[in-house]
């Protein structure tokens, strides 16, 4: 089985041109109390696609894909997901969007108590209502997946880092999200364990998983991205395919930020 | 002259005494204990809640039983109480009372607990698509109880220790049982040298159950030997 079987995604090469975008972010501004965070951002994200976010620490990043995710709630502005509408009041709605989005964080979380098996399966029994056998095998083939197959008895503390997010990842390849949204999953990890989580993600996207990901890996997200966004003071200051970004930045900022190493 | 001479044969007609004493104890500090866990974890979740006013009243019930004696608290129940229609026996009156008791101080550590559950966490269950009773079942609840319950344990033997103060109220326990034999004996150092040791016995009894317990509601607990 491929990943993209996993994911239920349209490999990349069958996205159908003019079909609309599976996330469609419109004009929105979000602020935690006097502090505006976003300032209308719009952005526009295609089926089967890798959207790499970067930007300076605080610019909104993180923000952003919680917005997405519902895990924020918008001021101003929409935002559509597969076509629906994303509202944090609306609980069919939210509930819609679980089963659509996948989201894996920097700081894992995965569940202390459960061994890596029951982390992955616990959603599939308790959301998906499938049965323990078929939860059971679904994990052993994400498990495979993200090259784990024979970590499904281990406990969280006894994973690395990087195993620990290939987990995380996997558990949400599991649910067979459209699309998956990463917020700076290498950045907790030792430099040496980085790219083993880069490698998992590259694969998705070779299979035409639509992600969106946060991330300080420039490198990465110059050779594998088939968009970069440039996000800076709460705005997408610049956005386009990383060969143009990087090589031809259109602002001082970004100009300035390429060149501060990060 | 400080010589005593130890005299344990009274034992061979009173040990029966003793053991049902011992039995009696344990009944009623298992009985307190399963219903105190459920009024513990009760309590701390409406204190660890969203609504202000119950979290106010547990907060007043748990201050209120933590800042008093539990002698004082067993002579309400089951001298006061009566005052006001409810009559009950001795056994009742003490299981009432360790309960309330016990249920204080257990909402506190179970609280603890629950209040250790890192935010992420929740944040991840959500995003799986787990719905609001199941991330506070399987992601907050459980674990919290887990973490927390080598102090749950170590509360619920103090609470079957402190059981023998119900014997003022000459509930039937293994203290009570005691000052019954002593009186008949008037062996109070023997009488009460073994009581002591069965006490003890009792404690490792039910350290030894609380941990099997444990060991079967908890798997990581069982796979990690932690
Ligand atoms: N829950 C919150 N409450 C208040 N301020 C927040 C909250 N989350 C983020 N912020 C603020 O919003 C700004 C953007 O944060 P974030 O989206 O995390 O930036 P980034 O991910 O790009 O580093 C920062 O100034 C941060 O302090
Ligand atoms: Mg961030």
């Amino acid at each position: 089985m491929s990943v993209n079987e996993a994911a239920g995604t349209r490999p990349r090469n069958e996205a159908v041109p003019g079909a609309e975008p599976i996330i469609v972010v419109d004009s929105v501004s979000k602020s935690f109390g006097p502090l505006q965070v976003l300032h209308g951002v719009s952005l526009e994200i295609e089926r089967g696609t890798m959207v790499a976010i970067v930007g300076r620490s605080g610019s909104g990043k993180s923000t952003l894909l919680r917005c997405i995710n519902a895990l924020e709630e918008i001021n101003g502005g929409t935002i559509k997901v597969c076509g629906h509408m994303v509202s944090m009041s609306d609980r069919a709605s939210v509930k819609r969007l679980r089963s659509e989005v996948g989201m894996v964080f920097q700081s894992y979380n995965l569940f202390p108590h459960l061994n890596v098996l029951r982390n992955i399966t616990l959603a599939l029994t308790a959301v998906q209502k499938k049965s323990r056998a078929d939860a059971d095998a679904i994990a052993h083939k994400v498990l495979g997946l993200v090259g784990l197959a024979d970590k499904a008895e281990a406990f969280p503390e006894q994973l690395s880092g990087g195993q620990a997010q290939r987990v995380a990842i996997a558990r949400s390849l599991a649910l067979s999200p459209k699309v998956l949204l990463f917020d700076e999953v290498t950045s907790a990890l030792d430099p040496e364990l980085t790219g083993e989580v880069l490698k998992v993600m590259e694969d998705l996207a070779r299979d035409g998983m639509t992600m969106v990901l946060v991330t300080h890996e420039m490198a990465f997200a110059r050779r594998v991205a088939d968009i970069v966004v440039f996000m800076h003071q709460g705005k997408v200051w610049e956005a386009g395919p990383p060969a143009e970004l990087f090589a031809d930045p259109k602002t001082p900022e970004l100009r300035q930020f390429l060149s501060s190493g990060l | 002259m400080l010589s005593y001479s130890f005299d344990f044969s009274f034992l061979l007609t009173t040990w029966p005494a003793f053991m049902r004493g011992a039995w009696q104890t344990i009944l009623l500090a298992g009985t307190s204990i399963a219903i105190g866990f459920f009024v513990a974890l009760i309590c701390a979740i409406i204190r660890s809640g969203k609504n202000k006013l119950a979290s106010g009243l547990v907060g007043v019930y748990v201050e209120v039983i933590r800042n008093t004696p539990l002698l004082v608290q067993i002579f309400i129940v089951y001298f006061g109480l009566p005052s006001i229609g409810l009559r009950m026996s001795a056994e009742t009156a003490a299981v009432i009372a360790l309960v309330i008791n016990t249920g204080a101080y257990g909402s506190e550590i179970i609280r603890a607990g629950i209040e250790s559950i890192a935010k992420g966490q929740l944040e991840a269950a959500e995003c799986l698509g787990l719905n609001k009773f199941q991330v506070y079942w399987h992601i907050i609840l459980i674990p919290a109880v887990e973490r927390v319950y080598p102090a749950l344990s170590s509360q619920f033997v103090l609470l079957m220790l402190s059981s023998s103060i119900t014997s003022q109220i000459s509930a039937q326990e293994l203290t009570a049982e005691a000052n019954l034999i002593q009186s008949e004996t008037f062996r109070s150092f023997e009488v009460y040298l073994i009581v002591a040791a069965i006490y003890l016995a009792l404690s490792v009894l039910f350290r030894v159950v609380l941990w099997a317990i444990g060991e079967v509601a908890f798997v990581r607990r069982r796979k990690l030997r932690t």
